[in-house]
């Protein structure tokens, strides 16, 4: 049974210029223990599948429709329905699901301890008294492997380094022992040999804590390194899905062939290969198949008719109608 | 492909910047951004200076074409240039010891592209006057041509002659890249610095902004350097690669030679970092301990060594000299002969 299965969700945008479909029917689902990789550029909806998961979805978005079903020991809850502020979230968020975001400098406190900051979800969360909390909370940044935890408990996130403080927030993600870790661009703001610290450690910590993993970003090879499975957005809609090795060695979608194709690869001089075209506008999209502009395999029914995702090989699922 | 002809050579540069301290503002230390960098370009060549935040490589772009003052050293730039008296060629000139006068023209041969298009780009100024101005201002035609001139840029980057008549804020990121590239092109330059122009953008529009960057230098003879951290793209570019680490270049080599055979410690290691998109490739990471040291007290001896998995004593004591180890590949590293470093990407299954 999934842990977290996302069924046809809509989140959309109520703008003075209209109503921007960011995300638009998504679905998936995610197994205990299991990292999920979600693929795609910027404005595809990836972060804001997270937002909905988590009831932070600020005004003027709103969740549509669809269902976010949370197996909480065996008893399916629907996130979508549960008031964003009310008892029931609160105690999920954080808790049972919790959040690592691309920016520890925005998404601290800094006036703040990093110190304080991880006891505080200690306190409320696991109920624990001001000493027990400090305790289990250096615990914590000794896992992360932040050297002498103690002194650096007390310090506030601007005096440490941009590693250091993403580490902090890992911490303070995985001090409740979630069963769900949301991660937005981990590593997206980080040097690449600071990067390969926190994945190395992210790895790490995937096998200590038995956490599952949803893991957003638009860096392909950090998904190739830690996820089993990967959804590919385009524009608001999953359009491939299936396990890592199916998606990196044989992707069906054009979209997903294209970004493939379009990352110039370290290994080897591969040349650049781009996808042509620009993602469509927000306000104005086709009304087939959202690829259809770019797509260098389109035919007559793309441009009339939206594909659905279908199952068209064992456990990998494309929506496109090269595969009807 | 790059030609004989040398375009620009750097010696010896040195941006230090002051910290002061205390009512008087006394200097009490400096910042060594850029610490003593050598090289070259030469015409049509793709340079591709790499390294990680704060190494320094954006204030060595940035004070080659003199956006900020040299503290010490020499940029000397092969300019083409017709005399009054009808002698034309080749000149050498200082860029680092040119009048405000002579300045302004040598930004006819040298232009920046920056990486946020949101923020150098104007926002209250049309595309036509944004890729315009420069022949305003260097007042190489008038208005009428102008209109035509810009014309034309816009469409060899791939936009329509009629954005002209619009704002940036109505195009994509990629589209204001390209407004960008064309404003830099504008001139006619020789040599284009380009400072992270694609790591704003998107994966599918990044390899097509670079794909017209290339096709840009075919067609106008371009030179780049070309700074960022993307050692992926830099495969896929360069002629040649310099790796930048704490203000100095650790290693400079022709870009196949040096992602097959890294001769610095440092290089390797920042290629091994790089997450390769392949399920069935696993790095063998080499983990740098601890972050880049300080550039205010840069650690003596060579600068790597207190993350340097193959550190000996005299590392810690003796600056390393940069030694050429034949095909043009200079490493600053006393062991670079005895390491046998290898570019470490292996396929698992």
């Amino acid at each position: 049974m999934p842990l977290l299965e996302v069924k046809e969700l809509r989140t959309y945008f109520y703008t003075e210029a209209g109503i921007v479909r960011a995300v638009d029917g998504f679905s998936f689902a995610i197994e205990p223990e299991q990292t999920l990789g979600i693929v795609g550029e910027s404005g595809c909806g990836k972060s804001l599948t997270a937002l909905s998961i988590l009831g932070l979805v600020s005004r003027p978005g709103k969740i549509v429709s669809g269902e976010i079903l949370y197996n909480r020991q065996g008893k399916i809850i629907d996130l979508s329905k549960l008031n964003p502020k009310g008892k029931q979230m609160r105690s999920i968020r954080g808790n049972e699901i919790a959040m690592i975001f691309q920016e520890p400098m925005t998404s601290m406190d800094p006036v703040y301890t990093i110190g304080d900051q991880i006891m505080e979800t200690l306190i409320l969360h696991q109920h624990l008294d001001k000493k027990q909390a400090r305790k289990r909370a250096i615990e914590m940044l000794r896992e992360v492997k932040i050297p002498l935890p103690e002194q650096r408990a007390n310090e506030y996130p601007h005096q440490l380094s941009g590693g250091m403080r993403q580490r902090a927030m890992i911490a303070m993600a995985l001090s409740c022992n979630p069963s769900l870790v949301i991660a937005d661009e981990p590593t997206t703001a980080l040097d690449v040999t600071i990067q390969a610290q926190v994945l190395d450690l992210m790895i790490d910590l995937k096998a200590e804590f038995r956490s599952a993993i949803i893991l957003i970003t638009h860096d392909l090879g950090v998904v190739a390194e830690i996820a089993n499975e990967v959804v590919v957005m385009y524009v608001g809609k999953g359009v491939e899905k299936s396990t890592v090795s199916n998606v990196f060695h044989s992707p069906k979608h054009p979209y997903t062939q294209g970004l493939m194709d379009s990352i110039p690869s370290i290994t080897a001089p591969s040349g650049l290969r781009p996808i042509e075209g620009v993602v469509p506008d927000a306000l104005n999209l086709p009304p087939g198949c959202r690829f259809e502009p770019r797509c260098p395999r389109a035919m007559k029914t793309c441009k009339t008719d939206a594909p659905l995702l279908k199952e068209v090989a064992p456990n990998h699922w494309v929506s496109c109608w090269l595969y009807e | 492909m790059p030609t004989e002809s040398m375009l620009l050579e750097v010696k010896n540069l040195k941006k230090y910047y002051p910290i002061q301290k205390g009512l008087l503002r006394r200097v009490v230390a400096y910042v060594k951004a850029v610490d003593g960098i050598d090289l070259s370009l030469r015409e049509g060549e793709v340079l591709s200076l790499v390294g990680e935040s704060g190494c320094g490589k954006t204030t060595a772009g940035r004070t080659i074409l003199r956006l900020t003052e040299p503290t010490e050293g020499e940029i000397i730039l092969y300019v083409y240039r017709k005399e009054a008296n009808g002698a034309e060629g080749y000149q050498k000139i200082n860029v680092n010891a040119a009048s405000p006068k002579l300045m302004k023209s040598l930004r006819r041969d040298m232009q920046i592209i920056y990486q946020d298009p949101n923020s150098s780009l104007n926002g209250r100024m049309k595309v036509g006057s944004i890729v315009g101005e420069p022949l305003y201002i260097h007042g190489v035609s008038k208005a009428k041509e102008r209109e035509e001139q810009v014309r034309d840029l816009l469409v060899a980057v791939g936009m329509r002659p009629d954005h002209m008549k619009r704002y940036p804020h109505e195009f994509s990121g990629g589209q204001r890249q390209r407004i960008a590239i064309a404003r830099a092109l504008t001139l006619k330059p020789r040599l284009i610095i380009a400072d992270e122009p694609v790591s704003g953008l998107d994966v599918s529009v990044r390899a097509q902004v670079l794909q017209l960057l290339m096709d840009l230098q075919d067609k106008f003879r371009l030179s780049y350097l070309f700074i960022t951290h993307d050692l992926a793209v830099v495969r896929n570019i360069s002629h040649r690669v310099a790796v930048m680490y704490l203000g100095k270049i650790v290693e400079l080599a022709p870009a196949e030679e040096l992602f097959n055979h890294p001769r610095h410690p440092y290089t390797e290691a920042l290629m091994s970092a790089v997450p390769v998109p392949n399920p069935d490739y696993r790095t063998k990471r080499i983990l740098l301990p601890g972050d880049v040291p300080s550039p205010v007290n840069p650690p003596l001896g060579c600068r790597f060594h207190p993350r340097c998995r193959y550190v000996k004593e005299v590392c810690k004591t003796e600056v390393p000299a940069q030694r050429e180890l034949g095909g043009g590949h200079l490493v600053s590293c006393h062991f670079a002969d005895e390491l046998h470093l290898e570019m470490r990407f292996r396929r698992i299954a």
